[in-house]
């Protein structure tokens, strides 16, 4: 007997419009079983996870804070996954962003005005692009295979950060710790309301970004060219477009937007390079690229999901004391369902015995 | 008559009751590096929180968060502790330092103490450990019982709190062999015990024959016991992981601590400081000394009392840098300042000190 996942002939639509909720609905009776079994009344568990975080101002700025580099590094994957080109080293752009974007600041701390915060940006941009550049001219010219290339370059730019910090931009007051100088306030991603929250403008240029990717994508020739080549090189070469040059187009997009994320990171929540600036940002906005189905503006809603599931259990820790094992975990089950249902609305999985006739098995 | 009384009694009892009911708990607020089951440093600060739960009863209500990580979330973590009532907050690794201080503007009425750290606010305490006052006693032992000559030493980051340590252990094992080595290999970590246990092993493969750490997992100490050498415990006592193997441990002791701080809110008398204590103090303590002969037992005792009595101060000269230039005089001893900013080695130690 074996199983086989057989892609359905059609897709159901109302299934997919349903999906994100049965996913949901799937997530709280399997929370609920897991809360219960140790020992926590489910509704205040589900409720701390979900809920909470949204009751208060200075949390839905701390989820903006954790869903602006969600959000603007999936876009850009968007475009590379859409067009066929696996961009997995976003990881490793947003650190090249990073370090990009703080050379004003870190080498020249007496550089102050208007204009070093925008030099930071477009450098933290060009950083992330030139990083990609790499794996996407290895591709075009060697056929590399990019999944590879680009996920080892995330170790070499975290060794390198690390080296940077550790050696010569150390902060000279700071103890020997490894971390660069605190930045100027010229240099500081200003908060959108500092009253209220933590919230900087990462998330408005996540929401920007959002949005010009999706016209780009759903009304522009070039958005056309990306998912025609994504579909079918073929057919694409037919109507005359370049795999090569989009493959450049791809990598330069999805890198500008994860270097600008990370250079919003260090300049709006950390305010200095450290050894780590990012708790694999990069990882997870793959998961949030797909969940919100490679669609820029479902993008924006599923950064928001995984930033709240993020704060939720943090919450859950505090007011359910369960531990921060058991907080993952659940993280795990929500997208574990969400990512299911999905594929379940595609494909179907039918179970072969070993006569050979197959049992077909719905969702 | 009896009924009067009694009822009287009753009634009181439910007054009293009621007021204890009513004067609100302290809620106490920890922010953990790691996991408490990291059987290390972790582990030794939740111990702290569980006295002082069991010291005030009723009187204190904690709550933790573990595995923050130092950046960014920090800041969050803190910011929630504070938001969800905690009036004293302790952040327990010198990586949350800025965040906890940003924090403590935000909540001018929350008291936060951070450990090993150096910046102060009206809200903000520091607290941190003589922790190199016990590595003198383990240069002792180390020194004595070495055949190699060579101890290996896994450190976590290159800040001063670790290098007192190294020139710690250093001039104790000094005191009995001046041609003693030690080899340094830097996890680049609290607590990986992947990395420590790899650090562990790449020392004995270079002929150590005694080990010690500063990260906190319990790793360096398995590999010790798998490899059949010596090893000292970091944090907290780890016997149960090398019972044949550890010497001793240096155990971080901050129950006391944390119950002193706590009363002093209750009862309004928290006031900022900046400590820095040691064995006098209690806040470090040796784990019981085993697997060593009796006399070499003797010794680290004799200099444990010492160091206790403070008749000996490990940073007392004559001693010289790493690169031969005098620091301490005959009879001089380092002021906490320099020891606090420490960043050079003392001579005698293999390893280049990352700057």
């Amino acid at each position: 007997m074996r199983i086989e996942i057989v892609k359905r002939p059609q897709h159901s639509a109302l299934f997919s419009a349903l999906s994100p909720f049965i996913a949901l609905f799937l997530t709280l009776i399997a929370g609920a079983i897991l809360f219960s079994i140790l020992g926590k009344n489910p509704v205040s568990a589900l409720y701390s996870y979900f809920i909470e975080p949204l009751t208060e101002v200075w949390s839905i700025h701390e989820l903006l804070v954790k869903a602006a580099p969600l959000i603007l590094i999936a876009v850009g994957l968007s475009v590379c996954f859409l067009s066929n080109n696996w961009n997995i080293g976003a990881e490793g752009q947003l650190i090249a962003g990073g370090i990009a974007g703080s050379i004003l600041p870190v080498m020249f701390p007496d550089m102050q005005g208007w204009y070093v915060l925008p030099v930071m940006l477009l450098l933290g941009m060009a950083g992330g692009m030139a990083y990609a550049t790499i794996p996407a001219f290895l591709k075009v010219r060697f056929n590399t295979n990019e999944i590879l290339t680009s996920l080892m370059l995330v170790y070499v730019a975290q060794l390198f950060l690390d080296w940077l910090v550790r050696g010569p931009w150390r902060n000279p007051q700071g103890y020997n710790f490894p971390e660069t100088v605190q930045f100027n306030a010229s240099a500081i991603l200003p908060e959108i309301s500092s009253a209220s929250g933590r919230a900087h403008w990462g998330f408005i240029l996540a929401l920007i970004a959002a949005l010009l990717v999706w016209f780009m994508l759903s009304r522009t020739l070039n958005g056309y060219e990306i998912k025609v080549l994504g579909r079918s090189s073929r057919a694409g070469r037919f109507a005359g477009f370049s795999a090569g040059r989009l493959t450049f187009f791809a990598f330069l997009i999805s890198g500008a937007l994860a270097g600008l994320a990370g250079i919003a990171e260090v300049s709006g929540a950390v305010g200095q390079l450290r050894t780590s600036i990012s708790p694999g940002y990069g990882f997870t906005a793959i998961i949030v690229a797909f969940l919100g189905r490679l669609n820029p503006l479902g993008i924006i809603a599923a950064g928001l999901v995984l930033a709240l599931s993020y704060l939720g259990g943090e919450a859950a820790q505090i007011s359910l004391g369960i531990s921060e094992k058991s907080a993952r975990i659940f993280q795990g089950i929500i997208l574990f369902f969400v990512l299911a249902s999905d594929t379940l609305i595609y494909y179907r999985i039918r179970i072969v015995s070993r006569a050979g006739d197959a049992v077909a098995k719905g969702a | 008559m009896k009924k009067l009384i009694l009822a009287l009694t009753m009634a009181a009892s439910f007054a009293v009751a009621g007021a204890a009911h009513a004067q609100e708990k302290l809620k106490v607020g920890f922010i953990y590096i790691g996991p408490p089951g990291d059987f290390g440093w972790t582990y030794q600060h939740d111990q702290g929180r569980k006295e002082l739960e069991k010291a005030l009863g009723d009187k204190v209500e904690t709550t933790f968060l573990e595995n923050v990580p130092e950046g960014a979330d920090a800041e969050r973590s803190i910011e929630r502790l504070a938001r969800a009532g905690n009036k004293l907050i302790f952040t327990t690794s010198f990586g949350y330092m800025d965040a906890t201080v940003k924090v403590a503007q935000k909540f001018p009425d929350v008291k936060f103490e951070h450990a090993t750290g150096y910046k102060t606010a009206d809200n903000v305490a520091v607290y941190n450990s003589r922790f190199y006052e016990g590595r003198y006693v383990q240069g002792v032992i180390a020194a004595k019982l070495s055949k190699t000559g060579v101890a290996g030493y896994i450190g976590s980051f290159p800040i001063p709190e670790v290098v007192q340590g190294i020139n710690s252990f250093m001039l104790g094992a000094q005191s009995v062999n001046p041609d003693f080595k030690i080899k340094v290999i830097w996890a680049n970590s609290w607590f990986d015990p992947a990395k420590e246990a790899d650090a562990a092993k790449a020392l004995v493969d270079q002929g150590v024959d005694i080990i010690t750490q500063h990260t906190d997992s319990t790793a360096p100490m398995q590999v010790a016991a798998e490899r059949k050498i010596k090893a000292f415990g970091q944090a907290s006592d780890m016997i149960k992981f090398g019972p044949e193997t550890q010497l001793t441990s240096i155990v971080d002791n901050w129950g006391p601590y944390y119950i002193e701080r706590a009363k002093a809110v209750l009862d309004g008398s928290w006031k900022t400081h900046n400590v820095f204590e040691g064995m006098h103090e209690g806040l470090v303590v040796m784990a019981p000394y085993t697997n060593m002969p009796d006399d070499v037992k003797k010794l680290a005792e004799e200099t444990q009392a010492k160091i206790t009595s403070g008749e000996l101060k490990p940073f007392t000269g004559p001693i010289k840098k790493q690169d031969g230039s005098e620091w301490l005089k005959a009879g001089e001893t380092a002021d906490d300042k320099t020891i606090l900013g420490m960043n050079f080695y003392v001579a005698g130690v293999d390893d280049k000190l990352p700057q």
